[in-house]
């Protein structure tokens, strides 16, 4: 138990009686569920089924080390500022539980609701914006539109002159958006599972499904086979990948997408902004590190490395908006691996196969999605049938022509 | 930098390429069942591994053209030649 009079007593004995934060058990024969993927959805979800009634013997089945993929390489930016019904609902409800999320699982998280602001550059993404923010708050999330001079008072550094690159016009603020601290979501999470009966096992990667009569029955993993009731997977980057050992085929390109931080600076930039002239968005984190990022590299990949030319696309952005960010010199950069669907929407969602269930295709906006993902793929799961939430979220909703397309960019993984 | 091997103007860099997705896919007929269309639309193998796939040399000769490459390494495995 994390409390304030342990912290006291813990720092009068050298800080010696604290446990490992969750146990690392040998797997069981038989679980009533099974989770592929111990990052932020895989353990949220743990979390969530295990605190309904009546299902405790859950496992998380991981293959290296928790919250080393994804979870761990996003630019950790929440926000719920959709366009379309289905993804407004998701993400907002999914923002609501990120606001009472350090609460809920008495770890601090770190969530920080500093705004989200969508820059626009012309008189007909001024309207565009406009338009989303009216759907928004016709949707009860927040939005509010700021003009230039507005913006010039928010966002001191930004360059606001008619001398820009591309002008600015106005931006599209979410003022409850805002930053996570990405580690702290998997390890409040893995915690939270655990305490509540949830195997976290690591070091154990699924080989295989055995799969009897349309039904699954339980995986094969390094770790030996494991059987189980239902089998979850929350796999994000590699679902076509595991998917495949089920034999499914699906609506996805695995695509790679880099980010990066600067050097630490004092607190220059107390928001998230979003250029509108390209794809590019920054933060700065609580260490002083700007943390940015933007588009994919535009080409199938798996390697969990990117080239130099979106590094630089992406930085001549940046520079476009803030000219003082030009001598700064850059930390580290990585990258990770998307799950790009077809329409830009993800798939929380049943299959073919009895009792498997795939949370997936989460593009480049998964970091967000993690507490509601984790929420209704639970329920998913316990119910056997889709929260109204994610009903739209259908595996066979691209056969069925229900695509749920955000940009309207068509049937392309890379153009979402 | 990926360099890509094109049948006209030598290897030259991915920054000349629009990258045009896999290159096995093969069109249904005209009259064929919607669910195959849909598939063909749709429905990807995103191998872990080699990956025969379409590049675009949009700002050099403007074919489209083949190439094997590995998704896991990036390396081009074999280069192919110009798309039929």
């Amino acid at each position: 138990m994390y409390s304030f009079p342990r912290l006291v007593r813990e720092a009068f004995r050298r800080h010696s009686g604290w446990e490992p934060t969750w146990r690392s058990p040998e797997p069981k024969p038989r679980y009533d569920v099974v989770i592929v993927g111990g990052g932020g959805h895989g353990l949220a979800t743990a979390y969530y089924l295990a605190k309904e009634p009546g299902i405790a013997n859950v496992a998380v089945l991981e293959k290296g080390a928790l919250g080393l993929g994804n979870t761990g390489r996003n630019t950790t930016i929440v926000r719920s500022n959709y366009l379309l019904d289905a993804n407004a609902h998701f993400y907002e409800w999914s923002l609501k539980l990120w606001e009472g999320l350090s609460q809920e699982l008495n770890f601090n998280v770190m969530f920080s609701q500093r705004g989200v602001i969508n820059l626009a550059h012309s008189d007909a993404q001024r309207d565009q914006y406009r338009r989303r923010g009216n759907a928004m708050r016709l949707n009860g999330i927040d939005a509010v539109w700021l003009n230039r001079a507005e913006l010039a008072r928010r966002v001191p550094l930004l360059n606001c002159s008619d001398d820009a690159r591309y002008p600015i016009v106005g931006g599209l603020l979410q003022p409850r958006g805002g930053t996570a601290r990405h580690d702290a979501v998997a390890w409040g999470y893995a915690r939270a599972a655990d305490a509540r009966g949830v195997d976290i096992i690591q070091n154990c990667e699924v080989t295989g499904f055995r799969i009897e009569h349309g039904r699954v029955r339980g995986v094969d993993t390094t770790r030996g086979f494991i059987a189980a009731d239902k089998v979850a997977l929350a796999v994000a980057g590699h679902t076509g990948q595991v998917a495949a050992m089920a034999g499914l085929r699906l609506p996805i390109e695995t695509h790679v997408l880099q980010a990066f931080v600067s050097e630490p600076l004092k607190p220059m930039l107390d928001t998230v902004v979003t250029f509108g002239a390209g794809h590019f968005y920054v933060s700065q984190s609580d260490k002083g590190e700007l943390v940015m990022g933007g588009d994919l590299d535009f080409y199938s990949s798996y390697a969990q490395r990117g080239n130099l030319p979106a590094v630089q696309h992406a930085v001549e952005c940046g520079l476009a908006m803030f000219p003082s960010f030009s001598r700064l010199r850059m930390m580290r950069s990585w990258a990770g691996v998307m799950d790009m669907t077809m329409d830009g929407s993800p798939i929380i969602s049943k299959t073919p196969i009895e009792n498997l269930y795939i949370d997936g295709g989460w593009c480049y906006g998964g970091f967000k999605a993690t507490p509601g993902s984790g929420w209704v793929f639970a329920w998913t799961i316990a119910k056997d049938e889709p929260h109204p939430l994610n009903a739209a979220f259908a595996l066979d909703r691209f056969r069925r022509g229900a695509v749920i397309d955000e940009k309207g960019a068509g049937p392309d993984a890379k153009a979402h | 930098m990926l360099l890509i091997p094109c049948p006209h103007c030598g290897p030259r860099s991915h920054i000349e390429f629009t990258y045009a997705g896999d290159a096995t896919l093969r069109r249904p007929a005209d009259d064929a069942p919607l669910a195959e269309w849909a598939d063909y639309v749709y429905l990807r193998d995103n191998p872990h591994g080699p990956h025969r796939e379409y590049w675009h040399h949009v700002h050099g000769c403007r074919a489209y053209v083949t190439v094997e490459r590995d998704t896991a390494t990036h390396a081009i495995v074999t280069p192919g030649g110009e798309a039929s």
